[in-house]
């Protein structure tokens, strides 16, 4: 998160320059923190998919609880099916099926799943992220192609029912409603995030501090967008281990370890080695 | 961001309304919220993400994907996860008193790699 580019700067630098960025292990001690500073607003980025989302929605609802007026979140939660719709319906869509990313159905089940499966006709396997588990979900999916099967199956049953968890569901529903989003390097997809209920609206940090319209400029070289499509790899991208990398993020991919780009950069696909110096080189610079 | 972790619950206390746990994932120990997880019991495994509790394990699950595991590469699913296969998935049923005084290392394949 602290790495993510803005238009002109990101967290990390400016926590560098002496901002109070701080990063937590849960959205609770985010509460916690504004519990304990009373003449200080604390705003909690609350970004993620589904399965941060009952999390962020109990640190809402916890604020709710304690009455506190020093306590907002900055929401971009994003939701996983409208997007694999949205890949879906792209003319340009290569994709011939879908690992549903496990711990996201371990909160939310697989049954909104189904109907994307009839529909398009694409496999889908709910899949766990060991690597066996990977390697399980992508036999599971390539058995469905080879028999011109179209169904949502489910290799990580270790961890997740087809209702998923019903608890969190209904808190999260009680905090979020479902609204359009726009997704960085894709563009506006309807219905595909979370925003608070108007109930939680005081706890919206874009109206307590009347941010206004926010808009981020990406890097004009940064393919991250068909990337996360499929249309391209990070070794179709100019930026790619050049102008990009973990260390220097320009897009999604690329930030956290879990990232296409961020993968392929940590297995050292495509980077030029570094150029051994010449010995003689070492010594004639000696002084 | 979207990588949950597997742990063991070794304690459980009230905070307020809330139901918290420690959770044990191999040697480390980290708080985690219980609520979405109302029915975990002390021992249990459960996947904890941002600090949250959102899927209890389920044993008799996890060794069916280890069975199918074995079958599909009986050699490399033995290098992959070592001796841990042979403690967790034995091929006669266990005795109760032994399953009761093992502790149970995470369920193989999802232990923290």
């Amino acid at each position: 998160m602290l790495r993510v580019p803005g238009s002109t700067t990101d967290l990390l630098s400016l926590k560098a320059r002496g901002a109070d960025v701080r990063i937590v292990y849960s959205p609770l001690d985010a509460v916690r923190i504004a519990a304990a500073n009373p003449d200080r607003q604390v705003v909690f980025f609350a970004i993620g998919f589904e399965t941060t989302a009952p999390a962020n929605a109990m640190a809402v609802w916890q604020a709710a609880r304690l009455g506190l007026d020093n306590f907002t979140v900055l929401v971009s939660h994003v939701l996983v099916p409208p997007a694999m719709c949205a890949i879906l319906e792209s003319p340009t869509c290569q994709v011939q099926a879908f690992l549903a990313a496990g711990h996201v159905c371990a909160v939310m089940g697989w049954t909104e799943y189904e109907p994307i499966a009839a529909r398009y006709h694409v496999p889908i396997v709910v899949t766990g992220f060991e690597p066996l588990d990977l390697l399980e979900g992508i036999l599971m999916a390539i058995r469905q192609l080879e028999s011109g099967r179209a169904e949502v199956e489910n290799q990580y049953a270790r961890a997740v029912k087809r209702e998923g968890n019903l608890q969190a569901q209904k808190t999260v529903f009680r905090v979020f409603d479902i609204g359009d989003r726009k997704w960085r390097g894709i563009g506006m997809i309807p219905a595909s995030g979370y925003h608070l209920r108007p109930e939680f609206a005081r706890f919206d940090a874009e109206e307590r501090f009347d941010v206004g319209t926010i808009h981020t400029s990406e890097h004009p070289a940064c393919i991250a967008g068909q990337i996360l499509q499929g249309t391209k790899t990070p070794l179709d991208c100019t930026a790619y281990g050049v102008l990009c990398s973990p260390q220097k993020p320009l897009g999604a991919p690329m930030v956290s370890s879990e990232g296409v780009c961020s993968a392929y950069h940590a297995a050292g696909r495509g980077l030029a080695t570094p150029r051994a110096v010449p010995l003689f080189e070492l010594t004639r610079s000696e002084p | 961001m979207c990588l949950g972790i597997p742990g063991k619950v070794v304690e459980i206390r009230d905070d307020g309304p809330l139901r918290m746990a420690r959770v044990d994932f191999g040697g480390v120990r980290k708080e985690a919220c219980l609520a979405y997880l109302p029915e975990v019991q002390l021992g249990d495994y459960v996947i904890v993400h941002v600090g949250f509790a959102i899927s209890q394990l389920d044993e008799e699950e996890a060794m069916k994907t280890l069975e199918i595991l074995r079958m599909l590469d009986p050699e490399g699913m033995d290098m992959e996860l070592g001796s841990m296969v042979e403690e967790a998935a034995p091929k006669a049923p266990r005795p109760p008193a032994a399953a009761e005084a093992a502790p149970a290392g995470p369920p193989p394949a999802s232990g923290p790699a």
